[in-house]
């Protein structure tokens, strides 16, 4: 199969860091907010040399995805920093109302995303969050694989005029994806050609599915490996042709297996290919404190859990 | 500018305009919308420098947000009358396939309308986003906005309202409908809120009162007065004192018009109450 290195572990939250300093100097109506967090979401660079550009709003995340909204009117292009959790379910309404039905062009960007957060435990952790802002009409919703990807998508969704949410995680990951690719939303990405199972995976997990692949291989299995680094708009295209070669699919997310990747592709294949799936997700629980890797193999997101959902699939064709 | 007169005339209008709307279709909110008909009409007639050539931007225009949409009867009435679309289609509030949605929204591209409200609270913070944006663009005009008292409650308006002191928007001005009511009851009994002008006193902002917020002479005064204290370090606020259901007597001083429509008979008194001036839609 085709190999993917490692060049150097990173947290996708200093790609999204990353991003938001080029735009600064790339793009004059990029603005940011941020409620308190602004060393854990990585904003310091963009605020250090775009001072009158940088909204520091304090502990009050209504707020600020209000202000964000008012932001666009005047033309400009407003980021907005915080954890998952406070960038979703603690301000749903204020993101449904002033900048989904208001269609503003307001990037929610959000990091400690699912489990990976770790010891702080389930009220910091969030697992529904793809759910919340896929439900949205007009929201597009992108969980990139690793700092590069993320970095890219950064840069990528200011070119994009509508909301999004940016979704991120805390842990250092394998770095593996190209140094400045182009990042277009809504389109898949082919990581390994395969004719047995199709594995579809999302931000963290991308990796571990490229292991999981790894593993199968030696078995004698051959696994498609695709990223969805966007779950909505959905490339349904990549999965209806995948699984036309391979007849089945897992799904693998850092979420709850409601709401999350896997239910958006079952809709895709229920209505066009009815084909048997295997969900490498959360079983509609909270999270709890622990180390990310003790957390992941606990609620099995990881590549052992994906090979043995890709084995138990292949069963079921 | 026009007369005192010509904008008491308006006003008149914009009673019967309200009144017919939420007959038609038998629901809407006139009590609230009938209380800052005056307010309106001199915000859109006097007060603001804006284009009709509506823009989403705004840049080079004051900018308004109506915070509490559920007024959006007189918020259309005087939209419309002040030529952001044709005064015929406040026909169609709120019935299939219209721009003029109960609650007001972008969504539908009504001219005038730049975010949607009525989940309560969050107009304070769009504004505040609003008033920044023309900081950075340099441009010098204001934004003002329009809250309930009731909708005071919501929490997201305290967070808004200690942001915008502390970053010194002073290029806005937040105007309080201060009519004691909400769907419940008077303010005082669904849940006190105390002194305003204190609260946001506290809060660093600066505060000004229209005693008689039915009096189109009063408000000019008072908004100019308002006007007058933006640039200077600190957001302003208008408490503005009005009557719920102001100019239908049987609608006045209470909470049972909020959000209920008047029957025929109830119609046809409110309307000899306010005599048709520029001519009704």
């Amino acid at each position: 199969m085709k190999t993917y290195t490692n060049t150097g572990s990173k947290d996708t939250r200093s790609g999204f860091g990353a991003g938001l300093t080029e735009l600064g100097q790339t793009n004059e109506n990029v603005v940011a907010l941020c409620a308190d967090l602004i060393g854990s979401l990585k904003m310091d660079d963009f605020k250090a040399n775009h001072p009158e550009r940088f909204y520091q709003v304090g502990i009050a995340e209504a707020n600020m995805v209000g202000m964000a909204a008012g932001l666009t009117i005047g033309g400009k292009i407003p980021f907005t920093g915080t954890f998952a959790n406070f960038s979703t379910g603690r301000v749903y309404d204020q993101i449904r109302q002033s900048v989904a039905y208001s269609g503003k062009n307001v990037k929610i960007c959000a990091s400690h995303a699912g489990l990976t957060l770790g010891e702080d435990g389930a009220t910091h952790q969030i697992l529904e969050d793809i759910g919340l802002m896929k439900m949205l009409p007009g929201m597009v919703v992108i969980n990139p694989c690793d700092y590069n990807q993320t970095k890219a998508a950064t840069i990528a969704i200011a070119e994009h005029n509508g909301p999004v949410y940016l979704r991120f995680g805390r842990p250092k990951v394998a770095n593996f994806t190209p140094e400045n690719q182009t990042f277009e939303i809504g389109k898949a990405v082919h990581l390994n050609e395969g004719s047995d199972v199709t594995i579809v995976a999302t931000g963290h997990l991308v990796w571990e599915a490229l292991e999981a692949a790894k593993a199968l291989e030696e078995k004698g299995i051959s696994a498609e490996v695709i990223n969805i680094h966007t779950i909505k708009p959905l490339d349904d295209k990549a999965i209806l042709d995948s699984v036309a070669k391979t007849g089945c699919i897992v799904t693998a997310e850092e979420h709850n297996f409601l709401g999350g990747l896997g239910e958006s592709v079952a809709r895709v294949l229920a209505t066009n290919k009815p084909t048997p799936q295997e969900f490498v997700a959360t079983q509609d629980t909270f999270g709890e404190s622990g180390t990310p890797a003790q957390l992941m193999d606990k609620y099995g997101l990881n590549s052992a859990a994906i090979q043995a959902a890709a084995e138990r699939v292949m069963q079921r064709k | 500018m026009p007369s005192t007169q010509q904008l008491e005339d308006l006003t008149t209008q914009v009673r019967r305009d309200i009144l017919r709307m939420v007959h038609k279709v038998n629901s809407g909110h006139p009590g609230g919308s009938l209380g800052c008909a005056e307010f309106f009409v001199a915000l859109y007639q006097d007060i603001m420098e804006y284009s009709t050539d509506f823009d989403m931007d705004g840049i080079g225009e004051d900018l308004f947000f109506l915070s509490n949409g559920h007024i959006s009867p007189v918020y259309y009435s005087v939209l419309a009358r002040s030529g952001f679309f044709p005064v015929d289609e406040l026909n169609t509030f709120r019935l299939i396939n219209s721009r003029l949605q109960g609650h007001p929204t972008t969504h539908e591209g009504l001219p005038g309308v730049r975010i949607a409200s009525g989940s309560l609270g969050q107009g304070m913070s769009v504004a505040i986003g609003a008033a920044q944006a023309k900081k950075l663009n340099n441009d010098s005009h204001l934004v003002y906005s329009l809250h309930g008292d009731g909708e005071l409650q919501e929490g997201q308006n305290w967070e808004a309202i200690m942001y915008a002191a502390g970053n010194q928007v002073d290029n806005l001005i937040a105007t309080v409908d201060l009519n004691g009511q909400q769907i419940d009851g008077s303010t005082d009994t669904v849940l006190p809120m105390g002194s305003l002008r204190a609260k946001f006193e506290a809060f660093g902002w600066t505060v000004v009162d229209i005693e008689n917020g039915n009096d189109i002479e009063s408000i000019l005064k008072g908004m100019a007065e308002a006007k007058s204290k933006t640039g200077q370090g600190k957001p302003v606020c208008v408490l503005l004192k009005t009557v719920m259901g102001n100019g239908v007597d049987f609608m006045m001083h209470t909470h049972a018009w909020h959000g209920k429509a008047p029957n025929d008979e109830q119609l046809e008194i409110g309307l000899s109450q306010n005599p048709e001036t520029l001519g009704d839609y």
